[in-house]
């Protein structure tokens, strides 16, 4: 992906920036600028929120056939969570048994590595989640590296 | 509002067409098409070309002049138009045409819909593909195109019971319909045991749940039916079009085992030509993915919500059965080129309702329908079609 293209998400990425509609009162990732359900009312009353990083798995698969960018992951597991403000994301579930995962059970969000472009390209970062009953187990392997955000 | 008939069809061989560029194949389905039509270019009014992906594949945008051209329509500076909307590319075509006619602007056009899949890598194609869904959060995300159908399943397998043996007879049912089909990528049966025992691609979706990435094209003739009997006898006509969009992001939607955008674009369809589901003698259904069969046939109405997984184990939507759906193979099957599928899809049903489908042949077919739709069906497309 294109640096620009990636910047301009950043704070949406690392630290699950959305938006809140004081209209409707409904959050909103990733961010947006209109409520497609309050219409053009809505354009001004959209506000920044942070999400908690909290939620709960809606449905996942256990991806054997990795996406570009993924094959380093083997078998991983992808969800659709919903984040307990109420909006859904499709995200990597990391740090368990990819089989173990099921609908109900409770995440919370990691900031993780996301990938590279290339050996010299820039490193994306950005949002992955864990389980909440196997979080405390040990630290994940991966280094991660401190920056500024 | 004019009434439109289709007057000429042609279709490739879907496949690994190693040795054929896109342009050929536009050339090769537009040729066959005119001709069948009985009417020559001077004829055409317009052309409408449907295709996904040639500039990730092909690094060739520009596909409607370049197809003009290679037709031999460049020299009559003929009007041409593409027409994207990933894998409902095709059928989306088809309806510009369609409302071009019906509002009088134009006699004759050509459909046409061609995709070249398989110069570039399978893990290329599988990424342009999944193009067709949210590329910033869902593919980037580590979702693959499968992955999202995969969700979809179980989420269905979650609130109907649906079994994996059910979502085998999908595929083995297409793929016995294929065996009777010359143009079909793999004219071959299979057995539901080898699906249910082909590699996992994404839990619970196998190698033999998901359509190929294919080469092919396919090309029909629309002219206004006043004006059809001066070409062809035997003319085809378009009875109902309905065309809806949803998120893009499977995500952002209410049900993950429903697929809405379908609902409407039936709906619509059904509406402007008086029509319900009972109606329908067969349907092309497009099945990327097992799933999307089973989804596609309750979303139209054919069988009531979680109901349609059973009926197709039971052999109900198989030749000979209730309603045949995906006779020419679907994409299962007959194949998947994104741009082209939509059309071939109308092809399939154009020779059904001509009785012109050899051993697949669908007895005392009258109406059929065509059901096309791109990404996880943020954009689906109907069409309604009526013999004579």
């Amino acid at each position: 992906m294109s640096v620009p293209r990636f910047w301009r998400e950043l704070d949406t990425r690392y630290n699950l920036i959305g938006s809140y509609c004081k209209i409707t009162k409904t959050y909103h990732y990733p961010r947006r600028s209109f409520n497609p359900e309050a219409g053009r009312e809505s354009i001004g009353s959209m506000e920044d929120y942070q999400f908690k990083g909290t939620g709960e798995i809606v449905s996942s698969t256990v991806v054997h056939q990795a996406q570009t960018g993924y094959e380093m992951f083997g078998p991983y597991c992808i969800a659709i969570i919903k984040l307990d403000e109420g909006p859904q994301i499709t995200t990597q579930i990391v740090d368990c048994d990819p089989e173990i995962v099921r609908p109900g059970m409770k995440v919370k969000s990691v900031f993780r590595k996301l990938g590279e472009d290339s050996e010299s390209g820039i490193l994306h970062y950005g949002t992955k989640f864990i389980l909440n009953e196997v979080s405390n187990l040990e630290e994940p392997e991966e280094n991660i590296p401190d920056i500024e955000v | 509002m004019r009434e439109v008939s289709i007057i000429g069809i042609g279709i490739t061989k879907f496949g690994e067409l190693w040795d054929k560029s896109l342009r050929q194949l536009g050339l090769e389905t537009g040729l066959a098409a005119i001709s069948d039509a009985g009417i020559t270019s001077k004829d055409i009014d317009a052309l409408y070309i449907g295709n996904m992906a040639a500039g990730s594949t092909l690094q060739q945008e520009h596909v409607s002049a370049l197809m003009a051209d290679y037709c031999g329509l460049a020299s009559q500076n003929i009007p041409a138009t593409r027409v994207e909307a990933a894998s409902a590319s095709g059928g989306l075509a088809v309806r510009q045409a369609y409302m071009a006619i019906a509002g009088g602007f134009i006699d004759i056009a050509v459909v046409g819909g061609a995709e070249k899949m398989t110069d570039v890598s399978d893990s290329e194609s599988s990424y342009t593909v999944s193009m067709g869904s949210d590329e910033q959060w869902e593919s980037k995300a580590g979702a693959t195109f499968a992955s999202l159908h995969a969700m979809m399943t179980q989420s269905h397998m979650a609130e109907y019971g649906t079994t994996r043996e059910e979502l085998s007879a999908v595929s083995e049912k297409n793929h016995f319909h294929a065996s009777m089909n010359p143009m079909a990528q793999f004219p071959f049966a299979i057995s539901a045991e080898a699906v249910s025992n082909s590699g996992m691609v994404s839990s619970p979706l196998r190698m033999l749940d998901c359509a190929p990435n294919s080469d092919g094209a396919a090309a029909i003739v629309l002219c206004a039916t006043e004006k059809a009997k001066k070409y062809k006898k035997k003319s085809i006509k378009i009875i109902g079009s309905g065309q809806a969009s949803d998120t893009l992001s499977l995500h952002h939607r209410k049900h993950l085992n429903q697929m809405p955008a379908i609902r409407m674009a039936a709906k619509r369809a059904f509406k402007s030509c008086g029509k319900k589901a009972s109606d329908l003698d067969l349907i092309e259904i497009h099945d990327n993915f097992t799933i999307s069969e089973i989804i596609a046939l309750e979303e139209i109405g054919i069988f009531k919500r979680g109901k349609a997984a059973q009926s197709i184990l039971k052999g109900e939507t198989k030749l000979g059965g209730k309603i045949p759906i995906n006779t020419s193979g679907g994409l299962k099957a007959r194949g998947h080129a994104p741009g082209a599928t939509g059309i071939a899809q109308v092809v399939e049903i154009v020779q059904q309702l001509r009785g012109e489908a050899g051993d697949r042949q669908v007895k005392n077919a009258k109406i059929g329908m065509v059901e096309n739709h791109g990404g996880t069906a943020a954009t689906a497309v109907v069409h309604i079609l009526e013999g004579e």
